[in-house]
């Protein structure tokens, strides 16, 4: 039966975990992601799974990527301070190709900054936070009940390109309540991780099928391999040539890349006859529906492309967009970072406003429909 | 679409209090966010709980026109109160503030604390008392929803007392 529920984003995140096939959650609390690990303290044993508070952020996500390997679906959440430490071990599930979901609620920063405030600042960290060249698989939702929804997509994209998903929260979604309608978990698919269609003796653990991913064997089922963060070859153990190098780096990018229409998501919202584009997601599209709303009704055209999918960054859509529109705006509570890629993607076809906020209140649709009014 | 703040200081009960007004709404068939500012103290630091319900779908989820400010400290009057229009409601504790604003015309003096107190022997039902208060002037949410999202939330062996500091704060506000 579905039931009609009053939650935080953070209690849907982790209900959404819990739908998907979760067992373990190994993480820190730190605000305002903690309502994440207190759920699933309290969820995971009456579904059979586990939960480890750990020393800290790092051996959270160290734990999480170790459970992974056991054939786990598994989850970390941290908030800033947190995420900059989990960031080495993103880079190692990314070349080890391990499937983990980190759900990141950011808050201000840098460094411990403001806990309990809202803010949009790790954008970019989440893109290149963990050094190297490496893809990225990150969404944004921007309500309580896309949080359910939008975990259970984490866990899909994950498992299916063996690599780390992040689920960038704000404090404004993780910590509102609103109305969600939770499905009976029984009806909801879960994800499922490819195996190994060979014997131990065959198996080579990085020989990647046509679609460019490996089939997964789970450690403790007989199939031996070595996980290293060095660049390896088919049999998992290090090759330093550069035949080896550029096949493995090109493989992991080339694996999202080939799927990027699959990956990319966004919702329009009043674009069809938009002179005025706002470009934005999380939190602060819940400014725009409302600012939107304000100016239509003064006549001023202008609609939204919410990013929900965040990166890999839906670069042609928004290519698309500047060809259609006269201006685009963009607001964020940060010192200016998505605007960044929406003006790569729009080439200087129109004029990309950003619309920075950062002292640490959310933006308000008044002002987002004051920002829009003075263009 | 009515908007409320519920503030005070850590501690009273505040956020509950707005969680069990949103989930009232729902089940009254209505639409409901409810959100929250407070610092990073467990208890005391001004603390704020806000609701908005609506017949419609609610972007925006931070109260940004109050129809009403319930303040259970002085700190929170001046605090939270600055963006209420004349004709708002103010409804002070005032067990705990001591001046309001001039500007506002509609104020509650409701002696909550004190009275809940006095006849529950406990500050700790505090914040059902405003939820009775708060219900009874505004009507955002029938009597019927508030009385069972209460019992949904208050411990088990407490639905009697949480009953009677409901009825308390709607007797409170009528007089």
């Amino acid at each position: 039966m579905a039931k009609v529920l009053l939650l935080q984003g953070n209690q849907a995140c982790a209900e959404g975990a819990i739908a998907a096939g979760v067992t373990f959650f190994a993480g820190y609390p730190i605000t305002p992601s903690t309502e994440i690990a207190e759920i699933m303290a309290k969820r995971l044993p009456e579904v059979g799974g586990k939960f480890i508070q750990m020393e800290d952020e790092i051996a959270g996500i160290g734990a999480i990527v170790g459970a992974s390997l056991t054939g786990k679906k598994v989850l970390t959440a941290t908030s800033g301070p947190g995420f900059s430490l989990k960031q080495e071990f993103i880079g190692y599930a990314t070349i080890a190709e391990v499937p983990i979901v980190i759900a990141n609620v950011q808050r201000v920063g840098p460094s411990t900054g403001q806990p309990t405030a809202p803010a949009q600042g790790d954008m970019m960290q989440a893109r290149w936070g963990t050094h190297g060249d490496h893809p990225v698989i990150a969404l944004t939702p921007a309500s309580v009940p896309e949080c359910f929804t939008l975990t259970i997509k984490a866990y899909e994209l994950s498992e299916k390109y063996r690599m780390p998903v992040l689920l960038m929260l704000d404090e404004i979604i993780g910590h509102m309540r609103e109305k969600i309608e939770i499905p009976d978990y029984d009806t909801i698919e879960k994800p499922v991780r490819k195996g190994p269609r060979v014997g131990p003796s065959e198996f080579k653990a990085y020989e990647p099928d046509s679609d460019g991913v490996p089939p997964m064997a789970d450690f403790g089922t007989g199939y031996r391999y070595h996980v290293t963060g060095l660049v390896h070859d088919e049999t998992g153990f290090p090759n330093g040539s550069a035949a080896a190098t550029e096949k493995l780096l090109k493989r992991l990018h080339d694996k999202v890349e080939r799927d990027i229409d699959k990956i990319t998501m966004y919702e329009e919202y009043k674009l069809d006859d938009a002179e005025i584009a706002i470009v934005t997601y999380g939190g602060t599209a819940r400014s725009a529906y409302a600012a939107i709303d304000m100016a239509r009704e003064e006549g001023i055209k202008v609609g939204m492309f919410r990013l929900i999918s965040v990166w890999p960054f839906p670069e042609k859509e928004i290519a698309q967009l500047a060809e259609k529109v006269k201006v685009i705006v963009v607001p964020e509570l940060n010192y200016g970072q998505m605007v960044g890629e929406v003006k790569k993607a729009a080439e200087g076809k129109v004029p990309v406003k950003p619309m920075s906020k950062y002292d640490s209140e959310p933006i308000s649709p008044k002002e987002l429909l004051a920002f829009v009014k003075n263009l | 679409m009515i908007e409320m703040r519920l503030s005070g200081s850590g501690g009273q009960g505040l956020i509950l209090a707005g969680i069990i007004l949103a989930e009232a709404a729902l089940l009254d068939g209505k639409m409901a966010i409810q959100s929250q500012s407070y610092g990073p103290e467990a208890r005391g630091g001004a603390s704020k709980s806000e609701v908005i319900i609506s017949e419609k779908a609610i972007h925006y989820p931070k109260v940004t026109n109050p129809n009403l400010v319930l303040a259970m400290t002085q700190e929170a009057v001046d605090k939270y109160s600055k963006d209420l229009p004349a004709d708002g409601i103010l409804m002070i504790d005032t067990t705990f503030v001591k001046s309001v604003p001039e500007h506002l015309k509609n104020v509650y003096h409701l002696p909550i604390t004190e009275k809940v107190t006095a006849e529950l022997g406990k500050a700790l039902f505090a914040n059902i008392v405003a939820l009775g208060a708060i219900v009874a002037t505004t009507k955002a949410v029938s009597v019927e929803s508030i009385t069972t999202a209460i019992l949904h939330r208050v411990p088990k062996g407490t639905e009697d007392i949480n009953k009677r500091a409901l009825e308390l704060g709607i007797a409170l506000a009528a007089k």
